[in-house]
């Protein structure tokens, strides 16, 4: 048999039902990693070895008793700890909330319990899921598996560090502004950032509410489908979650992308590590020999993409932020590292008396031609493949004392955020050891298509065989 | 120098859901313990998220209807951030510029008679606070927090400056809560705090008269009025300043505070200052208002559009249903009974003023057709007897008017005369009775009644035939 770190869900599901490994040996296993690899990487803020043992042991009973399980049944699972989770500390990696225990599940989390998933932790983050690297966390950073020099991207650091590290087989994300896409890129593995309103994002801990989507990290294109089966749907408790059907992910994702019609934005292929613009040509290529026709498109209003999150986006954070004041809920507002206090501050300005006209409603137009951008183009192609970042993983420290460079890390990201269109990030090969990732973007709800694409070019790279030396 | 009082209300009434505004929790808190109807939403765990109360919108938009404002086709939640701990999300979910209604009035009578429009800026729907105490506990000054309350869906009613006196915002905020109880959508329970008034008073010159300028600053302190209408008649400009009250639980308490009001302005004003605009508290003990909180410290509540609840469409159709099952007005129900049953203003209006009143008179009426009683009748008892209507159904109080009216009906004298003539007439139950056969006195008031064709109490008649007979 393979080594256990290496496998995917599919593998380990299968190994799981026929009974050739059990659910507590393989978590057992997982749980080893990620207390083993914890120091170097530090991806996870809390380790959950009882909570995920019992529950191995509750899926063992089952195979046992032979009930048909979800492919999750037994998979052990990180989840990004700004996801409440009942009795189990839920840091959001502030120091504000440092004790902080939920009374509660997040529904994505209720829903990964249901179907007899393993929570073997909770991962690292920037604090509030605030920044591209990691590095704002109050836990201490996470460092980048394919090089222990380099960020991992952020803010769901841990999250995609748990899957490329084989510590987790998946893992539990959230996407605001390239949240999930960065950190996939960086650490060569498939994130997806869903249609906003795809998955609930009841009971994960609000960063800029209209603009949060709730997503995860897998090793491959398939992996990431099963999870999207099990948390994409309707939810009584958030209203802004779509009562549109979910598809059946997995079902047709073999499918050709033959007559497949791919848009090449120009303005994502300006100002960025030509390397990497090489690569995802390269990928692009992969794809038209594949039978997809390939196309040039613009989306003219780019460029104003960073200027309007970042006025959307601290303008929520500076409310959402607003209960944690040592009054109402965690520690008093001391605790909040820098980069929270600047959006809070950002935000508060940008709300005020006289200056709303001029900013957030102005931003919100822009939105909304930056959305039109997108709808525009869904009318001529069927999906968009752009770069997820102008850059390769960047060292630790680089860029942690200049805000506005951190910023612009997103630049190629925060689109598909302030559009609510659905972005699969898949990994596309690596320059020199580092990884690098392009963007399978599409209309509203149109995930089944993204992972068909991706799962085209996966089976002809399966750049998730190269593993990272740790 | 003579001043006009220049008032506006701000009322918020409690709506009488089963559940809260965003959550499942019971509404019904009052007499509950403390902090026992709460959950993850109303508590605003990180995380949680709210989700509105279809119920709450249909009952706001049912009132704005009675109150005749326009229902708003898009309309929307927003947020107003503040600092005050009473919410635990540090936001109050409420609505700023699109309202569920807008536009609207009442008419108001005041005690001279006349009639008086007041116009109705707005009706909208947020959320209600949390119950804040102040206490002393082991030598240390707390706040405890109640958050049963937190989340229950509070609805507010904004009018126009357009009234002139204490007497008559009481008018005004009587008929808001006579409109909201006629709708069945709260109890507006002044005591009991499902109902508030907070009167905005200002005092202008009766000489100051110029053009109002149409292009008002709108500041994103309050929320906006969106009414492209002026807000004041064309030839009056409103003062400069403005004072809000509060911690008014009466509407005693609300006409005190207001003439207190007009008695402090004008002295300053008299003195040639003008008075701060600011928010002032009514002390019920000592009958005064006291400076809470000043223009400086006015609050910039941020308001933006609440995220986590995605903006409300609604159909021509949907208003038509709401307005088609809304319930006959105060209004209506007074006109219909001066007309339909011939009573005096003062009768309608008592008789009105609740609809368990109103509903009971007009059954006692229906019960009394047969026996010919008149519906004035039955409303001189209903207003001056005030038979306690819980109790008693209205088919008995009928009876009780029918029978007092037929005993009345034969004076004393005739029924003297009918007396002496049946015993005249009936010699042998006299002397049956006479011999100790009781049932005999039976036949004799069978007899009286026969003769007074039943116009007369039995037992009357009965105390008098024993009377004669036994001297």
């Amino acid at each position: 048999m393979k080594n256990v770190s290496d496998l995917t869900i599919r593998e380990a599901s299968d190994l799981l039902s026929s009974k050739q490994i059990k659910a507590q040996e393989l978590v057992q296993a997982y749980l080893k990693s990620a207390h083993g690899q914890n120091k170097k990487l530090n991806s996870f803020i809390t380790i959950c070895d009882d909570a995920a043992l019992n529950q191995a042991k509750k899926v063992d009973k089952l195979i046992a008793n032979g009930q048909k399980l979800n492919p999750l049944a037994g998979i052990p699972i990180g989840i990004k700890d700004v996801f409440s989770t009942k009795d189990i500390r839920t840091t959001a990696g502030s120091r504000v909330l440092e004790n902080y225990v939920p009374v509660y599940d997040a529904t994505s989390v209720y829903s990964l319990n249901n179907a007899n998933a393993c929570i073997v932790g909770k991962t690292n983050l920037d604090a509030w899921a605030h920044g591209s690297s990691g590095e704002n966390s109050d836990f201490g950073p996470t460092r980048n598996p394919y090089d222990l020099s380099r960020v991992p991207g952020g803010s769901s650091s841990g999250s995609a560090v748990s899957v490329a590290s084989g510590s987790s087989l998946a893992a539990m994300g959230t996407d605001t502004g390239g949240s999930i896409r960065l950190p996939a890129a960086f650490c060569n593995v498939v994130g997806l950032k869903p249609t906003y309103g795809r998955v609930s994002r009841y009971g994960v801990i609000a960063m800029a509410s209209s603009l949060d989507c709730i997503g995860h990290f897998t090793k491959t294109v398939y992996d990431n489908a099963l999870v999207l089966n099990v948390t994409a749907g309707e939810d009584g408790f958030d209203s802004t979650c779509t009562a549109q059907k979910p598809d059946d992910y997995t079902k047709d994702i073999e499918k050709s992308v033959k007559g497949f019609k791919i848009g090449i934005p120009k303005e994502y292929f300006e100002n960025l590590d030509m390397k990497i613009k090489g690569l995802i040509l390269e990928a692009v290529k992969k794809l038209e020999k594949l039978g997809a026709q390939v196309e040039d498109i613009s989306l003219p209003n780019t460029e104003y993409g960073v200027a309007t999150y970042y006025i959307i986006q601290p303008s929520e954070v500076s409310s959402n932020l607003a209960r944690y004041d040592g009054i109402r809920f965690g520690k008093t507002r001391e605790k909040f590292g820098s980069e929270a206090k600047r959006r809070i501050i950002l935000g508060t300005y940008t709300l005020s008396s006289g200056y709303y006209d001029a900013y957030y409603l102005k931003a919100m137009k822009v939105r909304r031609l930056i959305r039109g951008d997108f709808v525009d183009a869904f009318k001529r192609v069927d999906i968009i493949i752009c770069p997820v970042s102008p850059t390769l993983p960047f060292k630790l420290g680089e860029k942690v004392s200049d805000p506005l460079q951190m910023y612009l890390a997103d630049i190629f990201t925060v689109t598909a955020n302030l559009a609510g269109v659905p972005s699969l990030a898949v990994p596309c090969g690596f320059i020199g050891d580092l990884p690098v990732g392009m963007q399978i973007i599409g209309p509203d709800f149109s995930e089944k298509l993204l992972y068909q694409v991706g799962y085209a070019y996966e089976r002809e790279t399966k750049w998730y065989r190269v593993r990272p030396e740790i | 120098m003579k001043y006009e009082p220049v008032i506006g209300l701000e009322i918020h009434i409690e709506l009488a859901t089963k559940s809260k505004m965003f959550c499942s929790c019971s509404a019904d808190y009052f007499g509950a313990k403390p902090n026992t109807h709460t959950c993850p939403i109303c508590l605003g765990l990180p995380g949680a998220m709210p989700k509105a109360n279809v119920k709450a919108i249909e009952f706001t938009q049912k009132f704005g209807s009675a109150v005749g404002c326009k229902l708003l086709l898009s309309s929307k939640f927003d947020r107003k951030n503040y600092f005050y701990p009473d919410l635990a999300k540090g936001f109050q979910i409420s609505q700023y510029d699109l309202p569920f209604s807008a536009e609207g009035s009442l008419q108001i009578k005041a005690e001279n008679g006349n009639l008086k429009k007041v116009r109705i800026t707005r009706v909208h729907l947020e959320e209600d606070t949390g119950k804040l105490t102040h206490a002393t506990i082991n030598n240390r000054r707390v706040t405890l927090v109640d958050f049963n309350r937190s989340g229950v869906p509070l609805m507010e009613i904004v009018s126009e400056p357009d009234m002139e006196s204490a007497q008559e915002a009481k008018l005004y905020a009587q008929k808001i809560r006579q409109t909201a109880r006629y709708m069945g959508i709260s109890d507006a329970d002044m005591e009991e705090g499902s109902m508030r008034i907070e009167p905005n008073v200002s005092l202008r010159k009766v000489t100051e008269v110029s053009k109002v300028s149409n292009g008002s600053k709108v500041s994103k302190e309050q929320p906006p009025y969106i009414s492209s209408r002026p807000s004041v008649s064309p030839d009056v400009i409103l003062p400069n300043y403005k004072v809000e009250l509060k911690n008014i639980n009466s509407f005693k308490f609300a006409e005190k505070a207001i003439d207190y009001e007009i008695k402090r302005q004008t002295e300053i004003l008299d003195k040639g200052e003008v008075p701060q605009q600011e928010t002032r508290g009514f002390n019920e003990q000592k009958g005064i208002t006291i400076s809470q909180r000043s223009k400086e410290l006015a609050h910039d509540y941020r308001y933006f559009p609440e995220p986590d609840l995605p903006p409300l469409n609604f159909t021509e159709r949907q208003f038509e249903k709401i307005k088609n099952k809304l319930p006959e007005l105060p209004d209506e129900k007074y006109q219909r009974f001066i007309k339909k049953f011939n009573l005096g203003v003062y009768d309608a209006e008592i008789l009105t003023r609740e609809q368990a009143a109103a509903k009971y008179f007009e059954e006692a009426v229906k019960a009394g057709e047969k026996a010919k009683i008149s519906a004035k009748s039955i409303a001189n008892v209903i207003i001056n007897d005030k038979p306690d209507i819980d109790k008693t159904l209205p088919a008995d109080l009928v009876s009780q008017i029918y029978q007092k009216t037929q005993a009345t009906y034969i004076s004393d004298d005739e029924l003297a005369r009918i007396v002496k003539k049946v015993l005249g007439e009936n010699k042998k139950a006299v002397e049956d009775f006479k011999s100790g056969k009781d049932a005999a006195l039976q036949v004799l008031v069978g007899a009286v009644m026969r003769e007074s064709k039943g116009n007369i109490d039995p037992q009357k008649a009965k105390a008098m035939l024993k009377n004669l007979l036994t001297n």
